[in-house]
């Protein structure tokens, strides 16, 4: 009786009024990575599985939300020059954290752990993959408990690099003191169970295999978050990633699905649960070799010494191949809900994206034709175009991946329609994006006419990503074959507009200027955009919250996330 | 015997020193590399920094030595400090094998997934055993019955058809279709009563079957060629004249003596069982050895591949010996002296 008596005083409480959200209340989470997480620590491993895997745990300062904009985490508000956070000369840039905050031990979250997170990843002998984050720090001060201050040695137009998104999270000094530089690596306890201020604390973690997490009971909000424990399971492949979700419904969240859309189509119809997509900064896109790539020039292949492309230095050819693709079938056929059509390889935010390239949506066989022949490229005996004895014969390459071989095929079949040989060839991802320098068949040696991959930057903010065009970034023997100028491009005007760039402050002038590059690199056809690739993930119908974005980790709301009642 | 034994355990190893090296010459060969996997926006100089953060800055004599003192002189003196809990010299300090992509001892990523392996694909060959040997037996006795065509044409299916696609098959009609089994192993799962042990049954039963089908068809086939190789010897007649009944002229004399090379042959057998099936535990997500192996390979793990594959080596030459002991033991005209 008593018992009864208690089950309707709680079932009323429950029912009287706007229900109350409470943690922990909505049971387990299960979520699938289909690449399983290796260590939790993001400043040791910059696979994105397991950066999102510690993103439940430990927070940056702010991050990305689902439409690219900054939103505050560990702060009250984002530091601008307006509200005096950011200084006039740019040169700094100071956080005050909230007020409060404790990591999930109990212990206070203070402006030590901020700058001891700097210090442990500039850290020479740590091997940090987040360094770039603190590209030209000088020093990061601690003003008072809860202020902290970052001093740059240029003037940074764009100073949200360290601390902001997921690849830049706070970590408990108390917990890593003793793990600076050569020592990061041995520190496995911390390393697999960082002690954070998010949503979730690991309880167990073994690595390359699963993840389980316990709500945090110190969390900023009372609450937050819904589900009691997570559960991120990995191994396997993506389609099958997509069938626990969409077709037995044993989990709730499948990431990263790169599935043919026929399949996905066909597994979502099983009603189950929804596919969802978001856009970022990826471009898949054709690289142009501008320099020679003939094995007869020995040490000189693809470099600037070895002279331009035999044909791929003339517009015309490169303009041709162009214009020939069919986007949007490549589109249908390979990515589905994962991409679409680009003509830029700058394709977003919204305020950098050009809209003077927008002719190659759509494809003309003809005009192609046509501007081969004006530029004197006719078809010889066997079909093949050539002028003064140089064949069109294209050697194309690109990593392993089922989605790229059909991409590879297509274009190959619209190619030799125009009257252009192809020859196709793909290499295992390790090898072709590895850089060892042993190796012929990295990306950066291109020794190739045309190769197919990939990229894109982290953050909003495009300064460095089309700092990758300059002349100075060229790969050669000379810089280990290093640099991120695939195309071999060399404008003297580009590098002037980058230039100008590092020391635009105002967003609009820095619009205008990334826009105009990317023009300059998609009207002198260095590189060919093809699509703008979205993630696509899965999550179960009785999952709300959701807010998946490709700009920060696909978990930045995991706190949000709840049971549909 | 004991002599024999001594002999081939010294001669393992140089033997195995030998296989160390070439796996390491190999795998540095490799045209792979740790960073390789990275997103690209990682520039070049951060990516040179984390090859030197894991050792690849120096020249390869200095590395392998480096994982042979890691492995034959820290690993074990890590394994009995544990084992007796005492400490010997400067324990704090001594460097283990570590894992390039997990930064953690390889060797604890190898205990902590033997469970699931052995279980796994321990279960699964008891189980292909008990299901080959009656078959074997009752197929060669009833040689070109309509038992044995049968057994033939199955075995032939679960030897032909890979597992990717019977794992495949299973997971879409009891998974997908009647739901009744889980297709994704939970490697958190911890049998506490016996619903607990019910779900542990229910989600090792496709992947131990699927590869039990695979064993069971591979022995069936020796059995049954063993059998029918000692049915037509002279001794089965000599049993038969003597008026032995059929039963014990089949289960004692011919049984026993068709086991030798099959005995051998389940010896040898065994290692596989350590290696884990790397295709089975993808595909059903058991996360054992076979997949651990895989995920080193894929990121370039250096020495987790090395690690692993020498402790397969390791154990190969083992059971060979196990295996010839045994047959020396098992068949009395076979003398090693």
């Amino acid at each position: 009786m008593k018992k009864a008596l208690l089950c309707t005083a709680v079932a009323a409480g429950l029912f009287a009024g706007p229900a109350m959200a409470e943690r922990g209340t909505d049971g387990q989470l299960k979520i699938l990575y289909w690449q399983a997480v290796s260590i939790l620590n993001p400043f040791l491993s910059s696979g994105t599985k397991d950066i999102e895997a510690a993103s439940a745990v430990i927070e940056p300062l702010a991050k990305y939300n689902e439409k690219g904009n900054m939103v505050a985490i560990l702060v009250d508000e984002i530091p601008t020059v307006e509200n005096g956070g950011v200084s006039e000369d740019l040169k700094s840039i100071t956080w005050k954290l909230s007020d409060g905050l404790v990591w999930s031990d109990g212990t206070k979250v203070t402006s030590a752990d901020v700058a001891f997170t700097a210090a442990y990843c500039m850290h020479p002998e740590g091997g940090c993959a987040q360094v770039s984050n603190f590209t030209d720090v000088e020093s990061v001060e601690e003003i008072d408990e809860s202020t902290v201050k970052v001093n740059f040695s240029v003037a940074k137009p764009f100073p949200y690099g360290p601390f902001v998104g997921t690849q830049s999270p706070i970590l408990n000094k108390a917990q890593f003191a003793d793990c600076m530089g050569a020592k990061a690596p041995e520190c496995t306890d911390a390393n697999f169970g960082p002690i954070g201020t998010g949503p979730f604390m690991v309880s167990e973690f073994k690595a390359n295999d699963v993840v389980s997490y316990v709500a945090n009971p110190n969390y900023r909000d009372p609450a937050k978050p819904a589900f009691a424990s997570v559960i991120l399971k990995g191994g396997g492949d993506a389609a099958s990633a997509a069938r626990s979700v969409l077709e037995t419904g044993e989990f709730d969240y499948a990431w990263n699905l790169q599935v043919e859309p026929e399949i996905l189509n066909q597994m979502a119809s099983a009603g189950k649960g929804k596919v969802v997509s978001s856009y970022g900064t990826s471009v898949e896109r054709l690289m142009v070799n501008l320099s020679n790539p003939d094995p007869a020039l020995g040490d000189k292949r693809s470099t600037l010494e070895g002279g331009p492309h035999p044909f791929l230095s003339d517009i015309a050819v490169r303009k041709a191949l162009s214009l020939a693709i069919d986007r949007q079938t490549l589109v249908d056929v390979g990515y589905g809900s994962a991409g679409q059509v680009t003509c830029n390889v700058l394709p977003a935010p919204e305020i950098y994206a050009s809209t003077a390239n927008d002719a190659c949506k759509t494809q003309d066989m003809d005009a192609a034709k046509k501007l081969l022949d004006d530029a004197g490229w006719v078809p010889g005996g066997d079909g093949i175009r050539a002028k003064d004895g140089v064949r069109l014969s294209i050697l194309y390459q690109t990593s392993t991946n089922s989605v790229r071989q059909a991409t590879q095929a297509i274009i190959k079949q619209w190619w030799s329609e125009l009257g252009i040989e192809t020859e196709l060839r793909n290499i295992d991802g390790g090898v072709f994006f590895g850089g060892d320098q042993s190796s012929p068949d990295t990306f950066q040696k291109f020794f190739a006419d045309i190769e197919m991959y990939t990229n894109n930057f982290d953050g909003t903010d495009p300064e460095k990503y089309m700092a990758n065009w300059l002349c100075s970034d060229i790969p050669s023997p000379a810089d280990q074959w290093l640099g991120s100028n695939m195309p071999r491009y060399c404008n003297p005007e580009y590098d002037a507009l980058v230039a100008k760039m590092g020391s635009t402050a105002k967003l609009e002038d820095r619009a205008a200027l990334a826009k105009q590059m990317n023009d300059m690199l998609m009207q002198d056809v260095a590189i060919i955009p093809l699509i703008h690739r979205g993630g696509v993930s899965a999550h179960a119908n009785s999952l709300e919250g959701v807010k998946m974005t490709d700009w920060d980790s696909e978990l930045w709301n995991i706190a949000d996330w709840k049971r549909a009642k | 015997m004991f002599n024999y034994t001594i002999r081939r355990l010294l001669f393992a190893i140089p033997t195995l020193f030998v296989i160390s090296f070439l796996i390491f010459a190999i795998l540095d060969l490799a045209p792979n590399d740790p960073t390789g996997n990275l997103p690209l926006t990682i520039p070049p100089e951060v990516r040179e920094n984390i090859r030197i953060s894991l050792g690849l800055g120096e020249p390869f004599p200095i590395r392998y030595l480096k994982w042979c003192q890691q492995f034959f002189i820290n690993e074990p003196l890590n394994l009995i400090e544990q084992w007796f809990d005492i400490s010997i010299g400067d324990s704090e300090n001594r460097l283990r094998v570590q894992s390039w992509a997990t930064r953690s001892p390889v060797v604890d990523l190898i205990v902590e997934r033997l469970p699931q392996t052995l279980w796994v694909l321990g279960l699964s060959y008891v189980i292909g055993i008990l299901i080959a040997i009656p078959i074997g037996v009752i197929s060669a006795y009833k040689q070109y019955s309509i038992f044995d065509q049968i057994g033939t044409f199955i075995s032939m299916v679960g030897f032909s058809v890979p597992t990717f696609f019977t794992g495949l098959v299973c997971i879409v009609f009891f998974s997908s279709t009647l739901g009744w089994f889980p297709s994704i192993y939970d490697t958190t799962h911890e049998v506490t009563d016996l619903a607990s042990f019910w779900f542990q049954v229910k989600q090792m039963i496709m992947p131990v079957m699927v590869l039990a089908l695979f064993n069971a068809s591979q022995l069936s086939r020796f059995m049954r060629a063993s059998m029918l190789d000692n049915l037509s010897q002279d001794y089965v007649r000599t049993a038969r004249a003597k008026g032995l009944k059929e039963r014990s002229v089949l289960l004692i004399h011919v049984l026993r003596n068709s086991l030798i090379p099959v005995v051998t042959v389940i010896a040898l057998g065994l290692p596989q069982i350590f290696a884990g099936a790397i295709i089975t535990e993808q595909i059903f997500r058991v996360n054992g050895l076979g997949q651990l192996l895989i995920i080193g390979i894929q990121g370039a793990d250096i020495p987790l591949v090395q690690t692993l594959t020498f402790i397969f080596a390791v154990l190969i030459v083992l059971f060979n010996l196990i295996a010839d002991i045994l047959y020396g033991m098992l068949d009395p005209r076979i003398r090693y002296e």
